[in-house]
């Protein structure tokens, strides 16, 4: 109920801006260049989310069910870039390919003049693509590793060939999870700002910001915001196909065991060309630019205290949020799968929405309802954990989802056929049964939460200054030096959370 | 307003929100802030939202406490966000002053009606040119649009007197602009205000005709032309005052036009919030930044333009008086979105 309510909050907001004055937002709405933007960021949208399933299953089934090379390795290296903000991600890949930049000084001496420019299009496509491919990652190598070999081996006795077996039998139970993940990347890509400002992609988030901006227009920018909500329930309605079967748990008696690994052969070669290239893209050349940035402000100097307080305000507000989803998320998951009231399932959809929107129309909105209904605890730390959990509940919920999904009910009949009470069986079966699934929930939130920006300069106390504020504050006067060492700080406390998640194998 | 429009969907939105909020209360019941205004008199401590970067206007918030008690908490982001975020506190802000980036942005506050009048005593140190007409806010320094040249590859004689002669075709491929900058859109909108809509899209499609070489920030305009790829560009004048400031035989000089848009003269300001219950403390930290310390503090460390009479520029500035500047409010700079449509239209965005 509480957590309900708190994921309506920003559509109550744009419902009463937008109704309270209909006629402007309507004008805005049927603008010929809202349009356009529409259709922009639906290309973008699908780009980005085709590309980013090309690469993450390949490389789920490479890591999870091959003897591919250093595979534990390439597990945690393939996962990491989901720790990288885009907007530093966008900012790392211009300034390389700049005229000065890292890049552009490796192939110089090759006799390449300048390298093509990667702003526009291209480059918000192949920054986001690059960064939120893990979103789709995790859930399908959770989904991978779950899957019962007895299928796989009935098809390859019956003569099937491995590749024949992975495209009839494995990718339609992958389904579902490339279903939530792709869902997860759309959503990231309609909202991000970060990305497509740096690579100068006019889509609906740039002009959300433009008119708040340039225009001080917060009808126009809540009304375009409402259309990002419409295209959000189509988003979660194609998603919602994807679940048809919900059940994936065995049917047979027994329990899966373990799989079965295929041998690559001369096919690793090329695996791990794949593998290596997408670390490269991601990981190495973003990597590499900061490194190289913060070697220079070395020369100058880093205000190392503001950094650690800048760490430990960071992990403390990520950790609560963290804390914070992974408790909502476990009642809504437990509702919505084996009670499957409509009120749960709509409050499952109904979170969605704080992560469709940019971050600053979810700040607006909570500056709204907290400076009118908890003035008290307006812009306290409170106040930002909430901010978090309303952005990113859907990242806890998703995956609490899937575990609950996993989870045989005829496990816990057992139980309370042997005379246990509903709440016992919650706790001492249900629970440690979908508890890995929460935690990577809480980990993702974890990731995102630490890297978020535009609420946390809004609604954190004044002086809390997160990483992302400092590296905010270092790249606003143009010190980019300045700005890399929180960035490497940044991703290497995310790091942590990540290697445990994907390496507790 | 928003908050009377439906007050049914309204109160039951707050009460839910009580209720929604009261989780987080619990678990973080320790982590509150402290709300700690004083509830008799004003209180010596002021809460400012800052879109000037704390690099440049943090050391001026420490003079103050050391000068006048004054403490001052400061909330940093950007001054359009900042904006936005004061219209929706509205009447409940946090905010005692908000020190602003751009006069749009204080332009934008103002016409909420959430600013309050300034004391005579603070406007008058002020140019009525760079404060509001209807004294709700006041410039605390300035900067100037330029035209930036290469001193090798065109003599100051060459220069138009008019920034739309720089459409005709003799400057083809010669420039250098950033049509996505904020100062450049803001000198857009005053040749809108000064010569109408259909001059200024004759101008901007005449510079895209002219082929202009493109950039993201003024730096980027002013290394260009340093380095000899393009003759001229637009950008603010403390980019090229800076590097002239670290190597006297910096390749680029400024060339002022007359009383166009081309020499726009923007300021970041102060306004003080009408829901404040400290107004003379805030009074005073505006009296602080309007001080001669704080002026000069701007001149020499940011080269911007002191707006306190008798304070000096840097010797790299031309002084406001050596040139003319464009008739217009700068309250109206607010208006971006009709420049945004015009830069589409001719092709620039």
């Amino acid at each position: 109920m509480l957590v309900a309510v708190a994921a309506a909050l920003p559509l109550a907001y744009l419902v009463l801006i937008v109704a309270g004055s209909a006629d402007t937002a309507l004008e805005t709405i049927w603008r010929e260049r809202t349009a356009v933007l529409v259709a922009r960021s639906i290309a973008l949208t699908v780009a980005v989310t085709a590309t980013a399933i090309a690469i993450a299953v390949p490389l789920a089934w490479f890591t999870v069910r091959t003897d591919l090379p250093g595979r534990r390795l390439w597990t945690v290296l393939a996962a990491l870039p989901l720790v990288i903000p885009s907007y530093i991600g966008a900012y790392a890949f211009l300034s390389a390919t700049g005229p000065q930049g890292l890049l552009q000084d490796l192939v110089q001496p090759l006799g390449i003049g300048s390298l093509p420019s990667i702003t526009g299009f291209f480059g918000a496509w192949l920054t986001l693509t690059l960064f939120t491919y893990p979103l789709l990652l995790l859930p399908v190598r959770a989904s991978l590793r779950r899957l019962d070999p007895e299928l796989e081996e009935a098809a390859l006795a019956m003569g099937r060939s491995q590749a024949g077996v992975f495209r009839t039998i494995v990718v339609p139970q992958l389904v579902p999870a490339i279903g939530a993940g792709s869902l997860l990347v759309a959503l990231y890509v309609l909202s991000d700002f970060g990305a497509v400002s740096i690579m100068r992609f006019d889509s609906f988030t740039t002009s959300i910001y433009t008119l708040y901006k340039a225009s001080f227009d917060r009808i126009g920018a809540a009304s375009l915001a409402a259309l990002l909500v419409a295209l959000m329930l189509v988003l979660l309605w194609l998603e919602a196909r994807t679940r048809r079967r919900e059940a994936l748990y065995r049917s047979a008696p027994g329990s899966a065991r373990t799989m079965r690994q295929v041998n690559l052969g001369r096919w690793r070669w090329p695996a791990l060309g794949f593998c290596g290239a997408v670390a490269t893209l991601a990981l190495l050349i973003p990597v590499a630019v900061l490194v190289y940035w913060s070697l220079q402000s070395f020369a100058g100097s880093v205000d190392w205290p503001a950094v650690a307080a800048a760490t430990g305000n960071s992990l403390l507000a990520s950790g609560l949020a963290a804390t914070a989803a992974a408790l909502c998320a476990v009642p809504i998951a437990v509702l919505a799968v084996r009670f499957r009231g409509p009120f749960a399932m709509a409050v499952e959809r109904l979170s969605y929405t704080g992560h469709a929107l940019p971050g600053i129309v979810v700040a607006l909105a909570l500056v709204f309802f907290g400076t009118r209904v908890v003035i008290g605890l307006y812009q306290s730390l409170a106040m930002l954990v909430f901010a978090f959990v309303v952005l990113f509940l859907p990242l806890a919920l998703g995956i609490a989802r899937a575990s609950m999904l996993q989870v045989s009910p005829r496990v816990e009949e057992a139980a309370r056929s042997m005379g246990r009470s509903q709440w016992s069986v919650l706790r001492t079966v249900t629970a440690p049964l979908i508890a890995p699934g929460v935690l990577a929930g809480a980990a993702l939130v974890f990731l995102t939460a630490i890297k978020e920006l535009p609420a946390t300069l809004i609604l954190a106390p004044i002086g809390f200054e997160t990483l992302a504020t400092e590296i905010w504050g270092a790249t606003s006067v143009g010190f980019f030096e300045r700005g890399a060492v929180p960035a490497l700080v940044l991703l290497a406390v995310s790091a942590v959370p990540l290697y445990l998640l994907t390496a507790r194998e | 307003m928003i908050s009377t429009a439906r007050p049914d969907l309204l109160g039951r939105c707050r009460a839910a929100g009580a209720i929604a909020l009261a989780v987080p209360i619990l678990a973080l019941a320790a982590c509150g802030d402290d709300e700690g205004s004083g509830s008799d008199g004003e209180s010596q401590t002021l809460t400012v939202y800052s879109g000037r970067e704390e690099e440049y206007v943090g050391p001026l918030f420490e003079s103050l406490e050391e000068e006048t008690g004054i403490e001052a908490e400061v909330r940093y982001g950007d001054s359009a966000e900042l904006a936005a975020t004061i219209a929706e506190e509205g009447e409940n802000s946090p905010a005692d002053v908000f020190f602003s980036q751009d006069a749009g942005s204080l332009g934008a506050v103002e016409a909420e009606g959430l600013l309050a009048a300034l004391p005579d005593e603070v406007l008058d140190q002020v140019d009525p040119r760079y404060r509001s007409s209807a004294g709700e806010w006041v410039g605390t320094s300035g900067r100037a649009r330029v035209v930036g040249y290469n001193v090798d590859a065109v003599t100051e004689g060459e220069l138009p007197d008019s920034i739309l002669e720089f459409a005709d075709p003799e400057w083809e491929g010669r420039i250098g602009w950033a049509p996505t900058n904020g100062s450049f859109q803001a000198a857009v909108t005053a040749m809108r205000l000064t010569e109408g809509e259909d001059v200024t899209r004759e101008w901007l499609e005449g510079i895209v005709a002219n082929g202009p070489e493109q950039f993201s920030d003024n730096e980027a305009i002013r290394d260009s032309i340093a380095a000899g790829e393009i003759d001229v560009g637009f950008l603010n004048h403390y980019y090229v005052a800076e590097a002239r400031a670290e190597d006297p035989d910096y390749p680029v000089d400024v060339h002022f036009t007359s009383g166009d848009a081309g020499s726009l003269v923007n300021v970041a300001g102060i306004g003080v919030l009408a829901s404040s219950d400290n107004q003379e403390t805030a009074a005073e930290f505006a009296d602080h930044i309007l001080s001669e310390e704080s002026q000069s503090y701007f001149a020499e460390t940011v080269k911007e333009y002191p707006l306190l009479e008798g304070v000096e520029v840097d010797p790299m500035v031309v002084p406001l008086s050596e040139f003319e500047q464009p008739d217009v409010d700068l309250s109206q700079l607010s208006d971006l979105e009709g420049t945004l449509k015009l830069l589409e239209e001719a092709g620039a965005l």
